[in-house]
């Protein structure tokens, strides 16, 4: 029958949720308001800012553009799971030393590109950088800390600190 | 957006009988990058969506020295950029997804969604139609090959019946002396290209004389447009920097550009004298170092 619900079995951050969602409701619905982890941002809905990046499946993802069905059986890390306790991840805390957030909407999405990126790139050049963190558009704070930022993390990361 | 009623076949065999028992109302989403924009602002509204995004054995690509290059459908456009193969035999191709959208898109959107859609600004079409590119395409009934030459049919329009599936992308190996390279016009790195060029050239060893040219150009008309005039200012000649310059007017007359916000009609005729300059220029260069 048309937009009845269907189950969802869906990894996040750890813990596994069963639920049953509707044909049309996006990754982003479902992460947002049935399992209210708010930390994953809606902006555009047309595939354009970013804001909305997840981690599925180890690879950086716009939640706003795939339908949570689509996700099924796949496991997404969101913001909330990056930090271990107080422990915030290195990205978190570079980010945070750096200065590198104003009004913080678009950061959830830009640390989880910058996660994705040196889970996959640990050494990447500044180009490599960019490239990544462009795909997560900033209205007000610029991108040059945000990139020395991740830069600083990526140090961090191989200190092992 | 409107309700549907959603199948997520695991199969090309569970998928071909639901896409022919709902034959015009159902359709097929991929990696959906461009559809679920078009479900969301009213422009789509399918009464079935049938997900082949989880069909895994259409995820592949494989290269033979004489069979070529077989792409799988649903391979997405990251694999593709990064592919081991694709950078050694079709650089072209993992350039232009470079520059092909964001890394998130590029991770969840397929090689064959992008084609169904039927985009003019897309750029895997014109890339493909220059390497001669070929398209199997699967419906319960049988099974047909078609190039993607001739694939598009208008703006977001292409040749796939309402129970058929693209299966696979069949790339020729190029001959040898060719260039095959792929510009665009882009305000930032990943955006829709204003306009785009892709050339191919191949070169008779030993002259140097161009032997063969196909050039296609993108957002220049309603599909992938193909510019046969401005191929012959090129096939014969020795080519020279008048004889780009000249294919790339040609090509800009035989072109009929959208006017929109990302640029005028006009603007892009411009363009398209540049970009196809120099996308011709770098074939060439590249079909003189093979």
């Amino acid at each position: 029958m048309k937009g009845e619900p269907k189950e969802l079995r869906l990894r996040v951050n750890g813990k596994v949720y069963e639920l049953k969602v509707k044909p049309k409701a996006l990754l982003n619905d479902v992460l947002r308001k049935d399992l209210k982890l708010t930390g994953v941002k809606r902006g555009c809905l047309e595939s354009t800012c970013g804001v909305c990046t997840v981690i599925l499946d180890g690879k950086a993802v716009r939640s706003c553009s795939i339908l949570a069905l689509q996700a099924n059986g796949h496991e997404v890390t969101t913001i909330e799971g990056l930090a271990q306790g107080d422990k915030l991840h290195p990205v978190q805390q570079a980010f945070v030393d750096h200065g590198a957030i104003e009004c913080g909407f678009c950061i959830p999405g830009r640390v989880m590109m910058a996660k994705a990126l040196l889970d996959e790139n640990p050494k990447p050049s500044r180009e490599e950088v960019k490239l990544a963190m462009q795909g997560v558009l900033c209205a007000d704070v610029g991108y040059v800390k945000q990139i020395e930022a991740v830069e600083i993390a990526a140090e961090k990361m191989q200190g092992g600190e | 957006m409107k309700d549907f009623e959603y199948f997520a076949p695991k199969t090309v065999e569970e998928a071909l009988p639901l896409l022919s028992q709902y034959k015009g109302e159902a359709k097929i989403v991929a990696g959906g990058q461009s559809m679920l924009v078009l479900m969301r602002q009213g422009l789509l509204a399918p009464e079935y969506v049938v997900d082949i995004k989880g069909i895994s054995a259409l995820d592949y690509m494989t290269y033979d020295e004489r069979l070529g290059l077989k792409i799988g459908a649903l391979t997405t456009h990251r694999t593709i950029e990064k592919s081991p193969i694709i950078q050694k035999h079709f650089k072209v191709l993992s350039e232009m997804e470079t520059n092909l959208a964001t890394i998130q898109t590029r991770n969840w959107g397929t090689i064959g969604g992008n084609l169904c859609h039927g985009d003019p600004a897309g750029d895997p079409g014109p890339v493909l139609m220059v390497l001669d590119a070929k398209l199997k395409l699967k419906s319960l009934s049988g099974e047909r090959t078609v190039a993607m030459e001739g694939f598009s049919k208008d703006i977001l329009e292409v040749d796939l019946e309402p129970d058929e599936m693209l299966i696979e992308i069949q790339v020729p190996v190029p001959r040898s002396h060719t260039g095959v390279a792929h510009e665009k016009l882009m305000v930032m790195q990943g955006d829709a290209g204003i306009v785009g060029a892709a050339v191919s050239i191949t070169l008779k060893p030993g002259n140097g004389i161009c032997e063969d040219a196909r050039i296609v150009v993108s957002n220049a008309a309603s599909i992938p447009l193909r510019a046969k005039e401005a191929e012959r200012c090129l096939i014969g000649k020795k080519i020279n920097g008048d004889h780009l310059t000249e294919a790339g007017e040609v090509a800009s007359k035989e072109a009929s550009p959208p006017s929109d916000v990302h640029g005028s009609e006009e603007y892009r005729r411009e363009m398209i004298k540049v970009f196809v300059k120099r996308a011709a220029n770098k074939a060439l260069e590249r079909a003189k170092e093979r």
